[in-house]
């Protein structure tokens, strides 16, 4: 293992950075990442709550799950500035571009959550309800994870470096966030798996976390350092504390939904600081040149010696 | 489809992009910096070519640079390095460092001089371009000639393309909310012309050409330099087996690329797309099993 001196000097162009910033909005983006996790894995709860007979849970995972695919939808529209923009995405169906993939997950997923949630709520067309809640549950755990590759298919450091890591800090985050909203909504006799859920989401989320803080290398800095890692650092917090009560949670309603305000929080929290430590990683060109000139160094070592 | 659709080595890029055998050959820029007398007819050219609208008047305080980067209305750059150098040292006396005339810095009579490096920068139009990967709404594409431009009426402003590209190049124009970067003057290559910036260059800095025959001249000029000293010297970009595939429009540096504010080794963001899409599947079944496993056993 080489350890990398952070303190070395390392030359720029007069400190600009290397890579443009990300251009996406705040809190558009950290929100739209956040509720598209929260939907996924609520829809997929509502679900198995609706197979092992926990009517009330099913159909309040039903509505988080359209509300959240709604709001992401309209999350992502806002930072386009028009939503004519969003139909443009879906002209194309491009495998390589994570952003269309996400759009074909997102469209549809969003349309059946909405269907099935209006159709338990109204009481129409009972059947198509349950089909279109069986498809998006089906389609639901691509939601939690197809963000993750959209940040990570960038140049940008810090989260292209943590392209393993990032898909499971949000798949236990988004976990962590349905459970949480399922133990706000749906009264203690029937939240018994959302209580599960938000403890073992957390455990999965920070289990995550913990690999990018534990990763070498200088990216790494970016999620302990400044704004994204005081945000983070809370979002941990958070993310223990919501685990913890929701251990206690089946006894009392309050604590269920204190624990499960925690974890809400937790997970945009989650969401922003990712966002934010991105940002400080492209435009700070040391995060870009160090690992760089490290890797380069290194090959022109070993091209030197054959 | 090949093993090379996503990073590698990639003779034919057009082709690769469904172009019939018979479309024109790759072309490129060739930027020789150790020639670059820092006019800015390159920036001005293209400005003036593209109908490009100003970003700000703001003096930098980087030398000579008040460009600052690349940017959505800025398509080439010069950058200005002043680089303070000992007397005898290789640089100081490296045969092509004649004196321009420019303003010296500095107490006059010190021991060093100063050292400029200067350097017209560029979209790359890689090989594999991170850039037109990424972009949903397919508004980035591979022309005949191998380049990468963006199609305005089609660009929804997404920003994808942004912080994708490894050199920070393409960026969104405010106020317009659509992407735009150096589209090679793809108007004026179809009627046969170079583009504005080579047109323009008065030291042929800028050279335009069939990117292989770019290639051979830039090898010949690195060993002409060689001979004659200039050992710090190099070729950037010029490699198709580097991370982007190698780029169409290269350098020669006489400095290690990230002085220019270029990246050292900078790798097509979607070479390891396959791997995140493993990684994202492998965490949603997690996520998905840690819900079900919620549901097993007691009924409560
Ligand atoms: S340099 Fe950037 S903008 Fe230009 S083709 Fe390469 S990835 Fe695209
Ligand atoms: S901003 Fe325009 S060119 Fe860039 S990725 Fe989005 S649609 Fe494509």
């Amino acid at each position: 293992m080489t350890e990398v001196d952070t303190s070395a000097d390392f030359r720029s162009y007069y400190g600009k950075p290397v890579l443009k910033e990300p251009v996406w909005k705040v809190p558009d983006v950290p929100a739209y990442l956040y509720m598209g996790g929260l939907a996924g894995s609520s829809s997929t709860m509502a679900l198995l709550a609706e197979l092992t007979g926990r009517p009330t849970l099913a159909r309040n995972g039903r509505i988080t799950a359209a509300v959240g695919a709604t709001a992401s939808v309209v999350a992502l529209v806002h930072d386009l500035g028009r939503p004519t923009r969003f139909l443009n995405m879906l002209r194309v169906f491009k495998p390589t571009s994570p952003l269309s993939v996400g759009s074909w997950i997102l469209a549809p997923f969003s349309a059946l959550a909405g269907a099935a949630a209006a159709s338990d709520v109204t009481g129409y067309l009972p059947t198509l309800g349950r089909l279109s809640a069986g498809v998006a549950g089906v389609i639901a755990p691509a939601m939690t994870t197809y963000t993750a590759v959209l940040l990570s298919d960038t140049a940008v450091p810090a989260w292209h470096e943590m392209h393993r890591e990032l898909p499971f800090v949000f798949a236990g985050s988004a976990v962590a966030s349905a459970g949480g909203m399922g133990m706000i909504t749906t009264p203690v006799a029937q939240a018994g798996p959302a209580r599960r859920m938000a403890v073992a989401g957390s455990a999965l989320e920070l289990a995550a976390t913990e690999r990018i803080h534990r990763r070498e290398g200088i990216v790494g800095e970016v999620y302990e350092k400044g704004r994204a890692g005081k945000v983070l650092r809370m979002a941990k917090a958070l993310t223990v504390a919501g685990a913890a009560t929701a251990l206690l949670a089946g006894r009392s309603r309050t604590i269920a939904v204190a624990s499960g305000l925690c974890l809400t929080v937790a997970g945009v929290a989650t969401r922003y600081g990712v966002f934010a430590a991105g940002r400080v990683s492209a435009r700070d060109p040391r995060y870009t040149i160090v690992p760089q000139r490290e890797r380069k160094s290194a090959e022109e070592r070993l091209g030197a010696m054959d | 489809m090949t093993d090379n659709r996503l990073s590698g080595p990639l003779a034919d890029p057009a082709g690769d992009a469904g172009y019939p055998a018979d479309h024109p050959e790759r072309v490129g820029f060739f930027t020789d910096t150790s020639v670059c007398i820092g006019c800015k007819a390159c920036e001005v050219a293209c400005k003036q070519w593209n109908l490009l609208p100003e970003d700000g008047v703001e003096l930098t305080g980087m030398s000579y640079d008040n460009t600052g980067a690349l940017g959505a209305s800025t398509w080439r750059h010069v950058a200005f390095i002043e680089q303070h150098v000992e007397n005898g040292s290789a640089a100081a006396t490296a045969p092509e460092s004649v004196d321009l005339g420019m303003p010296g810095m500095g107490p006059s009579g010190g021991d060093g001089s100063v050292r400029w490096l200067m350097s017209s920068d560029v979209c790359k139009h890689c090989t594999h371009a991170a850039c037109l990967d990424v972009c949903p709404t397919g508004a980035l594409f591979r022309t005949e000639y191998g380049t990468v431009v963006v199609q305005d009426d089609v660009c929804n402003g997404c920003g994808y393309c942004v912080p994708a590209c490894p050199y920070g190049v393409i960026d969104i124009r405010p106020g317009d909310g659509g992407a735009f970067k150096c589209t090679m003057c793809y108007d004026r290559q179809g009627a046969g012309l170079a583009p504005a910036c080579a047109t323009a260059c008065p030291t042929e800095s800028i050279q335009y050409g069939p990117l292989e025959e770019l290639r051979e001249r830039a090898a010949a000029r690195v060993d002409e330099l060689h001979a004659q000293g200039v050992t710090e010297a190099r070729l950037y970009g010029h490699e198709p087996d580097d991370g982007v595939g190698g780029d169409g429009a290269f350098f020669l540096l006489l400095d290690e690329p990230e002085v220019y504010g270029l990246p050292p080794d900078p790798v097509v963001t979607t070479r390891d797309l396959p791997s995140m899409w493993r990684c994202a599947a492998a965490a949603a079944a997690t996520g998905a099993a840690l819900v079900a496993g919620c549901f097993l056993g007691r009924k409560k």
